[in-house]
């Protein structure tokens, strides 16, 4: 009995050991990263913005933001909060950029960036998370095809202002798709429809 | 090379191949094995992982009280699994944008803890690392394989999207079987079922050689039999 109860206690000590040096080199490594991954994702998200941003702002457009409230964040597909980036020359607004998220792609959320100058156009379209089938779905995102590349140049404009303008060409819509994996796409196109349409409410509502 | 260093690169890479004999870690390997580049992001950062592993747990083995060392070994796991994660994040962060996904998904794999509980715990440090190695390596021959039969007969190419490894120089290694503007695609390669179909083509390819390697020893044995009677 004796014996179980110290063997019992010198197994638990050393996997109590093992816990305490495990969380330390976790706790260490954490530390010494974390400034690097930040500065990493904070160039990430820069480069990302300035794929969809024209090049001749003048301001800082990672922290040049409005932060959108709960209502507006939620008709974008934020669960929470959202915010929009402001690219400016010389004060002047010349283009936004803000994410959006697809809830109904074919494996869950798709997570949009979309860049739109000052007359509404789209500077350009990036997928910057999705779950869709590897080398099915995933054709929406530029690092695997251009087909985002379609939606530059377009805006809730004149025939574009309605919504059965914003699916894809087998829904009668005006946007390509690949046979075999329509759902992404279809869930891309509505959704970028809906962005446009939100961001001239909103700048109209805001009145920039 | 030592014979011992030697048997444990043939039980890897061939004789106890993770992925067509001990049939271990079967969830990572059938979900992405879709193409070659993602076969050979996850066989590597596999590889890594192993090969650490094997050593970590083989440095503490005389440590670890019998009845306690699947926890052990499975925080030990855990934990290199994060730091390497941590770290490739940080100082790899292009690689990390590519393998990132399949970092977590190592831990499912169960072939990391099974090396852990079968070999490092039994062996020194430099075996065991060499075992990881060899079975990590081992592996990524299987996804590389499943990943190439699947993206030939699921999309007609080969090769597609080694940029993401190799940076922008690899966009045209791409081989193109079938003329891109066919558009050709075969969804049941693509999608799990092909995966295990593929799998299941390449243990019955694997089988088949042994068996071939097998007879053909027999035949050796009989016939050096006959001639020294």
């Amino acid at each position: 009995m004796k014996t179980a109860l110290t063997q019992a206690r010198r197994s638990a000590l050393t996997l109590l050991a093992f816990a305490v040096v495990a969380s330390a080199i976790l706790a260490s490594t954490y530390w010494l990263t974390r400034d690097t991954v930040l500065a990493n994702e904070h160039a990430a998200k820069l480069a990302l913005l300035q794929q969809v941003l024209p090049s001749d702002y003048d301001n800082q457009p990672l922290s040049d933001t409005v932060a959108l409230s709960p209502v507006e964040a939620k008709r974008l597909g934020h669960d929470q909060s959202a915010v929009i980036h402001l690219a400016r020359r010389q004060g002047q607004v010349v283009a936004y950029a803000f994410e959006t998220i697809a809830p109904n792609g074919y494996s869950g959320k798709i997570r949009l960036l979309l860049g739109v100058d000052a007359q509404g156009q789209l500077l350009g379209v990036r997928v910057v998370s999705h779950k869709e089938t590897p080398g099915l779905g995933d054709y929406i995102d530029l690092a695997k095809s251009d087909w985002a590349q379609q939606f530059t140049g377009q805006s809730w404009q004149g025939p574009a202002a309605a919504v059965g303008y914003w699916k894809v060409k087998k829904d009668g819509g005006a946007f390509d798709y690949m046979t075999g994996a329509t759902i992404s796409a279809r869930a891309v196109t509505s959704c970028v429809g809906r962005a446009v349409a939100w961001l001239d409410e909103w700048k109209q509502k805001a009145n920039r | 090379m030592s014979s011992v260093y030697r048997e444990i690169a043939h039980n890897g890479l061939w004789k106890q191949n993770a992925g067509l004999a001990q049939l271990l870690g079967l969830c990572p390997v059938l979900a992405v094995s879709s193409t070659v580049v993602n076969g050979l992001g996850l066989g590597l950062a596999t590889t890594l992982v192993t090969a650490l592993s094997g050593a970590a747990v083989a440095a503490v083995r005389h440590l670890v009280p019998n009845e306690i060392r699947n926890p052990v070994f499975i925080l030990i796991i855990a934990a290199l699994v994060t730091v390497v994660d941590l770290s490739m994040n940080a100082w790899a962060h292009d690689l990390y944008n590519v393998l990132g996904i399949f970092i977590p998904l190592i831990v499912t794999n169960c072939i990391v803890l099974a090396r852990a509980e079968a070999f490092a715990s039994k062996h020194p440090v430099r075996e065991a690392a060499w075992d990881g190695l060899m079975m990590g390596l081992g592996l990524t021959g299987v996804l590389i394989a499943l990943g190439a039969l699947r993206e030939v007969c699921g999309r007609g190419t080969l090769f597609a999207g080694l940029d993401m490894l190799f940076g922008p120089a690899a966009k045209t290694w791409v081989w193109h079987l079938v003329p891109a503007e066919w558009n050709y695609q075969f969804l049941l390669a693509l999608l799990p079922p092909g995966a295990f179909l593929g799998l299941a083509l390449l243990i019955a390819g694997k089988n088949l050689l042994d068996e071939r390697a097998r007879q053909r020893a027999l035949r050796q044995k009989t016939l050096t039999q006959e001639v020294s009677a």
